[in-house]
């Protein structure tokens, strides 16, 4: 694969950069913007999952084509991913809402 | 496949065995995405349930947990650092890098557990609210996998020193890296949702 033979790894320099300026974005917005908190919730959030792709992506080869292509670590994510989202509501909504 | 793509086929994919191995890895990460969930929907459960000790909101200091944040992503980026080394066949700047990726690691430790210490001296530990076990546990589960990880790390450091890059160890490293890289996404989740959000409400 090109990217395993460059001599820069651009791709791991534009993931931490990127990672970084997430970090600040997310702390600037729950620490110093006046937006509402349920907004800030999920705002924050969002950053996190989108932060947590550039990890996956640009640092964990997910998708080069040694892997399939990323078949494999994608499925095994997903499904991860999947399971713990569930997990997380399905309590949340059980215990805190008095289902 | 052509045969250029088969000649830069990276170390740890060209045995069977590597590829069995880490595909593995992924199905172990894919449980600890699991364990971890199970633990921040207990956080998020007890969240407020603070009894008499003190409020998040008034032990949570930014600046030490930004600190972190960045040490743990900068030593996810020179963890990959040293996979590219790795990838291009040289063996100094790989354990080169990956010592800096464990001093990293060491002072994210450092700093956890200060900050844990001066939570207890303040009146919030393990046994003073359902919210405060919680967010140890949480936490802690997290450093103990940084922990395990320095351990981990330090080994294969060892042995690539006396055995160089060889299919099995290259295997090695690339699923330590994976590890790694993946602690820095659960610190993503534990700075947003603990930290952060412990900060707002």
């Amino acid at each position: 694969m090109a990217s395993s033979t460059k001599r820069i790894p651009t791709q791991h320099i534009i993931g931490y950069v990127l990672s970084i300026v997430l970090t600040l974005v997310a702390a600037w917005v729950a620490l110093k913007s006046n937006l509402p908190t349920l907004w800030i919730i999920v705002g924050i959030l969002l950053l996190a999952v989108i932060q947590a792709g550039i990890q996956l992506i640009m640092f964990m080869h997910m998708v080069e084509f040694e892997s399939n292509n990323g078949h494999i670590p994608w499925n095994m994510m997903f499904h991860g991913f999947v399971a713990a989202a569930i997990v997380v509501a399905g309590s949340l909504f059980t215990m805190v809402y008095g289902f | 496949m052509s045969t250029q793509e088969a000649k830069h086929t990276p170390l740890e994919y060209q045995t069977t065995h590597g590829q069995m191995n880490i595909l593995g890895f992924w199905i172990f990460l894919a449980a600890e995405v699991v364990l971890f969930s199970t633990l921040f929907a207990t956080y998020a459960v007890l969240f407020g349930r603070t009894a008499d000790s003190p409020l998040p909101s008034e032990l949570f200091g930014a600046e030490i947990v930004l600190i972190m944040t960045f040490l743990l992503l900068t030593s996810s980026f020179t963890c990959g650092i040293a996979i590219h080394n790795m990838r291009q066949g040289q063996v100094k700047p790989l354990i080169i890098w990956m010592v800096i990726t464990l001093l990293l690691g060491l002072g994210f430790l450092g700093f956890e557990i200060y900050e844990f210490m001066h939570y207890t001296h303040e009146g919030a530990t393990l046994q003073s609210s359902a919210f405060w076990s919680s967010f140890y546990v949480l936490a802690g589960t997290h450093g103990l996998h940084v922990t395990l990880g320095i351990g981990w790390a330090t080994l294969l450091i060892i042995q690539i020193v006396k055995r160089g890059l060889t299919p099995v160890t290259s295997q090695k490293v690339f699923i330590i890296s994976l590890y790694w890289h993946f602690l820095d996404v659960i610190w993503i989740f534990i700075f947003t949702a603990v930290y952060l959000i412990g900060m707002v409400v």
